[in-house]
């Protein structure tokens, strides 16, 4: 992934960081992202994703490697003239200014003139729907208001790179998504290159064109959303990224695009060999509940299946969840459209299940 | 609680009409009882020892009893006088001045009357203590031929005789000499004192029946003597004297036929000498020939008085109304300008000395800004005292540090900084003791904003210095405002420092207000100069109210 291309705009290569000079807390960070682009860093807590952030905003050196800016590398640029708009998880607005002057800051620190700032004023808060809060003071806004306000002070400048730390990790779900939209919509509009972070893989999923998985200092798959989910490379980003059944064995034979595992229980299914190397390899294998068929009629010729027992059917409106015991694991789920002809299991049943191949991975142990 | 109780009332009553509200406010009552009894102590304590004694002070600046306490006869005649006329006052007025003051004497409260009009006219103090010695003198005239007419003038007996009567006593004579006296000697005059003054003698000798009770009171309940073993004062002779001579009585007393009533007649043909007591007055000290002593008793007559306030502003009660003393003799607004000049400036190098301090502590990691905080706690350790003192060994110049500019070259041993006994002196001792005012709750703000509000303004584009100046420091006003009240108020009262290290060019309006009610004993002007000081401070309070807005004060979080 130390691709360094011609087209990328913000490059992180060899990136590494460390606070106390003991633990390193960023270890061997490389990623570059082209102009326009919308990336996502996602990761548990503590996994240096606003540390990679503020790396790249000037307000932590890197200890070793190199960041580059269009191609420049930024290390001695003082934070303010980088020219990269920011938006902070507490909105960061000064309380002592009102919106407007919010606004008017960043471009009077430009020195631009006044019938100039107010133009610009007036077009980024429109463009958040803000226009007529102009004159009050941000603790007069709602939390929804006030994280429009500071994405419209990030965006008034005109950066061509813009930073989001969590921005809308105070708020609630419908407000979130409402902002989700809105971010994403604004930035393919206004072509701009956006880093985001968050711990929310849904916000991450459904925002970005590339998600960066982070854990414990290091990139695990950088890859767009539906690659992720679909074909995540190891097992945390399988188990991160959305729900998973994980299934443990042993590599029994492996050839070009499948191979076998002995699972724990004894059983054998066959999967797509991921993260697996040689036969003998531990291994986990992973497979989206949505991809369980438990239909004989809908199975691949061939298909090895499973027998399973089921422990509790749930219902959730638009998809059922049935949670079944199967090769020793009694947390295995599957989840089933809410369809007219869709078969509603009922605890006690005893069916038999199988995948594709290809939708079961063979990872990392 | 009260408070946030008022809108809830509101509220019930539009949506559910009285009961409610008086229901819920009987469910209060009892909360808001309790809440006060808890605070009670502390109200208490707070009205005894600092209510009570600004409302005191506020009053000893205006109150002006002494005068008409001590002179209460002599005040009254002298209403009628004019000054302007340019002539002494009527032979009433010495009269009356001379029983006055006789009375004063014999209970030793002439010179204390004479130390407070000598705050308004310098060396009128000396003619009421050299007066108070030869009042006697004049008493003895009459004295003298009344017993050489009759031996029993001399006699304690016979004069309690006359003086008791047979009749009714007069016991409203009584009480108003109990009152005057208890009013000049501010003791107690109440209690029995084994005389009653005879209705019919205070009728036919009205002057003498008063004096005579003045002498009764005062010789049995602050001498602690019986009255008809006691020879009558001098007083009481001149008292009679001029009874005697007063064409007005003469019929009353030829038709008296109580206790001596022979003896009285016998001295009413005899030829009493002639006292002219404006004459003797002036025999005793030329002072009582000095136009400008009446005119101050005149003019501090009244029980209260604005002379304590214009004197603290350096202004007196002219012939025309209030006029500005003498150059040589202002001071007092010197040094409350002086007071406010150098506050302003403690305050000042307070903010300039502190506002470092408390950025690095709210900025350092938890255990170097404990150390800061110490070492910032550190003088509170030591005793102001010491504190003060040690500036003097440094700053003197004999001291450390001009020892040290010296030793180094950067100063000529003749020209030592003078930095000591003077306003430099005082103000940089007083930063050093003040400071720990600003930091903490300079600090205590400081920490509560947020390091995110520095990384916006920059990531916006702010230098250090814009990001700072535009976005660090208006949020930092308040604790600056809290601080500034803290050390402001405290400076301008200060009084132990500037007493120390101030010299006769950096002391402040507290040292002369402590010299007033310590050396000087002028309780009166050092409330009016504590008066105004406090008016300054609320002043200055509204302006900076008015300025600033005193919500925006904050003392922390
Ligand atoms: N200023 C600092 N000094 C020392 N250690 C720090 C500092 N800031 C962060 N760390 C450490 O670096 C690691 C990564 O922190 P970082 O803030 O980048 O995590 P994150 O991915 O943003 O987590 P979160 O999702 O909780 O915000 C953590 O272990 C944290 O304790
Ligand atoms: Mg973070």
């Amino acid at each position: 992934m130390s691709e360094t291309s011609e087209s990328a705009f913000v490059e992180f290569e060899r990136v590494q960081k460390s606070y106390d000079g003991e633990t390193l807390v960023v270890k061997d960070l490389n990623l570059s992202l082209p102009k326009g682009e919308f990336l996502t860093m996602l990761g548990p807590s503590g996994s240096g994703k606003t540390t990679c952030l503020m790396m790249l905003a000037g307000f932590e050196t890197a200890t070793n490697g190199d960041i580059r800016l269009d191609g420049k590398p930024i290390n001695n640029i003082p934070p303010h003239k980088r020219g990269i708009g920011m938006v902070f998880q507490n909105y960061a607005l000064f309380p002592h200014m009102s919106v407007a002057e919010n606004l008017s800051f960043p471009l009077e620190v430009r020195k631009m003139g006044k019938s100039d700032r107010e133009a610009k004023i007036k077009r980024a808060l429109d463009m958040v729907q803000m226009g007529a809060f102009g004159g009050r003071r941000p603790s007069q806004l709602s939390g929804g208001q006030q994280q429009r306000v500071a994405l419209a002070r990030a965006l008034v400048f005109e950066p061509e790179l813009v930073l989001m730390d969590e921005p809308l990790g105070a708020l609630d779900k419908q407000l979130r998504e409402t902002l989700q939209f809105e971010i994403t919509r604004l930035a393919h509009s206004l072509g701009i290159t956006v880093v985001y972070v968050t711990h929310d893989q849904t916000e991450a999923l459904t925002m970005s064109d590339r998600v960066a998985v982070f854990e414990a200092g290091r990139i695990q798959q950088l890859a767009p959303p539906a690659e992720l989910y679909e074909k995540p490379m190891n097992s945390f980003v399988a188990q991160f990224i959305g729900e998973n059944n994980t299934l443990e064995g042993v590599v029994t034979a492996i050839e070009a695009g499948e191979c076998t595992v002995k699972l724990d229980s004894g059983d054998i299914i066959s999967a797509l060999p991921v993260n697996v190397s040689a036969v003998g390899d531990r291994t986990k294998v992973s497979i989206r509940p949505e991809r369980v068929e438990f239909n004989p009629e809908r199975m691949r010729d061939g298909t090895h299946t499973l027998d399973a027992e089921v422990l509790e059917f749930v219902y959730m409106g638009d998809i059922f969840r049935t949670r079944l015991r199967v090769a020793g694991i009694d947390n295995f789920i599957i989840k089933t459209r809410n369809a007219p002809d869709q078969v509603r299991l009922k605890p006690g049943e005893q069916i038999k299940i199988g995948w594709l191949p290809e939708d079961c991975r063979a990872l990392d142990a | 609680m009260t408070d946030a109780s008022a809108p809830e009332n509101e509220v019930m009553l539009t949506s559910d009409g009285r009961s409610l509200k008086s229901s819920l406010n009987r469910a209060l009552r009892r909360e808001k009882i309790r809440a006060l009894l808890l605070i009670a102590p502390l109200l208490l304590f707070i009205i005894l020892t600092f209510v009570a004694p600004i409302v005191d002070m506020l009053f000893r600046s205006v109150e002006n009893e002494i005068v008409g306490n001590t002179l209460p006869d002599t005040v009254e005649v002298l209403a009628e006088w004019d000054p302007e006329t340019g002539e002494l006052p009527s032979e009433r007025a010495f009269e009356a001045l001379y029983a006055d003051l006789f009375l004063a004497a014999e209970a030793k409260q002439h010179t204390r009357l004479g130390s407070r009009l000598n705050y308004e006219q310098s060396g009128i103090s000396s003619v009421f203590r050299s007066s108070g010695r030869s009042l006697d003198d004049v008493g003895e005239l009459t004295q003298d031929v009344l017993e050489d007419l009759d031996p029993a003038w001399e006699e304690a007996s016979f004069w309690y005789g006359i003086m008791q009567g047979t009749g009714d006593p007069a016991n409203g004579l009584l009480k108003s000499r109990r009152d005057r006296l208890a009013a000049l000697t501010t003791e107690d005059m109440s209690g029995d004192i084994g005389f009653l003054p005879g209705s019919d003698i205070s009728v036919v000798l009205p002057r003498t029946a008063a004096a005579y009770s003045d002498f009764a009171i005062f010789t049995a309940i602050a001498d602690e003597d019986v009255v008809s073993e006691e020879e009558p004062w001098e007083g009481v002779y001149a008292a009679i004297g001029l009874d005697l001579q007063d064409p007005a009585l003469r019929e009353g007393i030829l038709a008296y036929d109580g206790p001596g009533a022979a003896q009285l007649n016998a001295a009413l043909e005899a030829e009493l000498p002639v006292i002219n007591y404006r004459e003797a007055m002036i025999e005793i000290d030329d002072g009582w020939a000095d136009l400008s002593n009446w005119e101050v008793i005149k003019t501090y007559s009244p029980r209260y008085t604005d002379g304590y306030f214009l004197n603290a502003i350096d202004m007196r009660n002219g012939a025309d109304g209030a006029e500005w003393r003498p150059e040589n003799e202002q001071l007092y607004l010197t040094l409350f300008l002086r007071t406010m000049l150098m506050s302003l400036a403690i305050t000042f190098s307070c903010i300039l000395l502190g506002y470092p301090i408390a950025w690095l502590m709210a900025n350092l990691p938890a255990r170097s800004a404990n150390l800061l905080m110490i070492l910032v706690l550190l003088p509170f350790w030591t005793s102001l005292l010491v504190r003060t003192s040690a500036w003097k060994v440094l700053l003197q110049q004999q001291g450390v540090i001009n020892d040290l500019l010296v030793g180094i070259g950067l100063l000529d041993d003749a020209n030592r900084l003078v930095m000591i006994n003077n306003a430099t002196g005082t103000i940089i001792a007083m930063t050093h003791i003040l400071l720990p005012f600003m930091v903490l709750p300079l600090y205590s703000v400081l920490k509560t904003i947020p390091p995110s509000y520095l990384r916006a303004a920059k990531s916006l584009g702010a230098t250090d210095w814009t990001a700072f100046w535009r976005v660090y420091f208006p949020q930092s006003v308040p604790g600056i405002g809290a601080g500034s009240i803290l050390v402001f108020i405290t400076a301008i009262g200060y009084y132990i420092t500037p007493e120390i290290v101030g010299g006769t060019k950096g002391v402040f309006i507290s040292n002369r207000i402590a010299f007033h009610i310590s050396s000087s004993l002028n309780w009166g002007l050092a409330a009016a100069l504590g008066a105004i000081l406090l008016t300054l401070v609320l002043a200055l309070y509204w302006v900076y109210d008015r300025l600033v807005g005193i919500d925006n004060v904050k003392l922390g979080g």
